[in-house]
């Protein structure tokens, strides 16, 4: 914009350098409020036992220690450490992505490339899924999880992690494939592939971005997610970390430090994904939006 | 395409209605997993709760006795879940209009050709990747009042270190609504429960970047020849923004609106780890008061009753946005 209004006199140019001065102010200003946690986080996760004291909490650490982070993680002096929950989302978090990206995909291909009649529909009730409040499925759920032996289980979370990531992960995998020209199809048929045979030789060996999009998206909301880790798991021996954080923050008992070092574990796996996967995590986020 | 081909009609229908046979059954065997999981696990148990809604389940026992909208009438009357309404009103509104706001603003000044154009936008994109609870545990944090003026803490203690003592505040133990009307009939007082302010702020924190990613993509998606064709017309620079680029930005608005809206009708974690509800009710929403209901005071009827009425709210937001996607795919 300023190339375009830049006659030859100087009075534009100085205005013109002003409001370049307003945008950078403004940008900065909200880049502090985004990174303010951030900064709180990282010095009271730092600061060692004797450190910490409210009235000093925006203060920085005089030395780097790790004794929070070895609280929240081990446990100890009426601390529930993290560690378990921690590999209980883990041991959650990796089958249920790896079957939602099949699922997904098998699902989208299918409603891209297979339509029938009422194969819209179809599509259209599939995703409602990816809106309902949980609330409204809760009850059934624990019962049915009960009656089936999977209540209060870590296969238990995956399935009920798959099942509602359905919506979602068919939605991606769908609009990925509908970009692929149907010649490329059409091709396939002519050589005599079946369903099965398109979906190997064509479809697969170009479905990489989708795969690490829709991993990444059902990887960051499932390890995030905390109603259905609350329900499903009475167990303190099973919660994901999510729960764990939780209980860690409502507990009077634990410091604040260890809090914050909690947290930042908690979002550690995610934050990195974000920070080296930045780019297929924002096409996730667009995807969500349908077709924003 | 059909009429080109000159072939053997009989030799054609043949072959199509192998194709139909074998790939195409292939096809609805692979999906079928999926559509049955999803008509049990959303549709069916939906069902099953508006069922239990309807019915006096109360305690651990199922007790399926049909009530009627017995439930849904003692909800609506109990100052609580009144109380819940307003704060979800109050929430989304305030929660929506901000994020709308600072996100247009923010992608129109990413998107004016700026220095570190993609750290900022990292920066501002990044709490999406964090859990509403590690959100709530540090803004809550962040919000705890202390003994504020003389010995604040958190945000307070901030403003303090800064000269701007006036903008301390209660906060999250704020116990005020503005401006507190109390109609005749209603159980609750109308207006802004203070207390959920500050979750709104941690909220819109988390969700803004979203919203400045989603207007950024819709900016960059408008050629810049229309913006050109306006400026040669003799348009200023606002109002090639306002006739041009703003209109051309709505359907990005919608989806904004949609996705932000769902996720905050259905808003849990959040409230659950900054507040838990308190000061009194002033926080608490129909997400939380489900929860609590049902899985602490074991009145599953009427959780079931709060849990509908959510699903309903949702789906009056949601259904026709999602009509009118079908529709113009099917055009297309």
């Amino acid at each position: 914009m300023s190339v375009v209004t830049s006659p030859a006199s100087a009075r534009p140019r100085l205005r013109v350098r002003w409001s370049r001065v307003l945008i950078y102010a403004v940008m900065l200003a909200f880049a502090a409020f985004y990174l303010l946690p951030v900064y709180l986080l990282l010095i009271t996760s730092f600061k060692s036992f004797e450190e910490v004291s409210l009235s000093r909490m925006w203060d920085l650490p005089r030395s780097l220690s790790f004794e929070s982070f070895g609280r929240a993680w081990n446990g100890g002096e009426g601390v529930i450490g993290m560690r378990g929950s921690f590999l209980n989302s883990v041991r959650m978090v990796i089958p249920a992505t790896v079957i939602s990206c099949m699922l997904g995909s098998l699902n989208g291909y299918v409603l891209s490339k297979w339509r029938f009649p009422g194969s819209e529909t179809l599509f259209t009730l599939i995703l409602f899924g990816m809106f309902i409040p949980y609330q409204s499925v809760l009850v059934p759920l624990v019962e049915v999880l009960r009656e089936i032996g999977l209540y209060a289980s870590i296969p238990g979370l995956v399935l009920v992690h798959v099942v509602y990531g359905i919506p979602i992960t068919t939605l991606i995998f769908r609009n990925y494939y509908a970009g692929i020209p149907t010649e490329l199809l059409e091709a396939g048929k002519i050589d005599g592939a079946d369903f099965f045979g398109i979906y190997r030789h064509i479809m697969l060996p170009i479905s990489a971005p989708g795969f690490v999009v829709v991993a990444i998206w059902q990887f960051t909301s499932i390890w995030n997610e905390f109603l259905f880790g609350l329900i499903i798991t009475n167990d303190p021996q099973l919660r994901p970390v999510t729960v764990a954080l939780q209980n860690l923050s409502g507990s009077q008992f634990t410091q604040w430090n260890v809090q914050m070092a909690g947290a930042l574990l908690v979002a550690m796996p995610t934050l990195l994904v974000y920070i080296f996967l930045g780019k297929y995590f924002l096409r996730g986020l667009l995807a969500g939006s349908l077709k924003g | 395409m059909q009429q080109a081909k000159p072939q053997a009609i009989g030799a054609r229908t043949a072959r199509r209605a192998r194709w139909l046979n074998r790939d195409r059954i292939a096809a609805l065997l692979m999906i079928a997993p999926s559509v049955i999981a999803v008509a049990i696990f959303v549709y069916g148990f939906i069902g099953w709760t508006a069922f239990i809604s309807l019915t006096n389940w109360e305690g651990l026992r199922a007790n399926l006795t049909f009530v009627g909208l017995e439930n849904y009438a003692t909800i609506f009357n109990t100052g609580r879940f009144q109380t819940n309404i307003r704060n979800l009103v109050v929430f989304t509104t305030l929660f929506l209009a901000i994020c709308l706001v600072i996100g247009l603003l923010l992608a129109v000044l990413v998107d004016s050709r700026i220095r570190a154009e993609s750290l900022f936008r990292s920066i501002y994109i990044f709490p999406m990747a964090l859990s509403f609870i590690v959100t709530g545990v540090v803004w809550q944090w962040i919000f705890a009042p202390g003994n504020w003026p003389n010995d604040p803490t958190g945000i307070n203690l901030l403003f303090k270190q800064m000269g701007l003592d006036f903008l301390q505040g209660a906060w999250t133990t704020d116990t005020s609504v503005v401006p507190g009307w109390r109609p005749e009939g209603l159980k609750t007082r109308i207006g802004i429960p203070m207390a959920m302010i500050p979750v709104i702020i941690a909220a819109v924190w988390q969700m803004s970047g979203f919203v400045m990613a989603m207007y950024l993509a819709g900016l960059r998606g408008i050629p810049d020849e229309i913006k050109e064709a306006a400026r040669v017309d003799g348009a200023s620079e606002w109002q090639v923004f306002r006739r041009v680029t703003l209109p051309l930005l709505q359907p990005v608005t919608l989806s904004a609106v949609i996705v932000l809206g769902h996720i905050s009708l259905k808003i849990f974690d959040l409230i659950v780890t900054m507040t838990g509800g308190a000061p009194g009710n002033n926080t608490e929403v129909p997400g939380l008061y489900m929860y609590e209901i049902t899985f602490k005071a074991n009145k599953f009827s009427e959780g079931a009753a709060v849990a509908i009425v959510m699903l309903v709210v949702v789906a009056a937001l949601v259904i026709p946005y999602l009509n009118y996607n079908r529709r113009t795919e099917v055009e297309q």
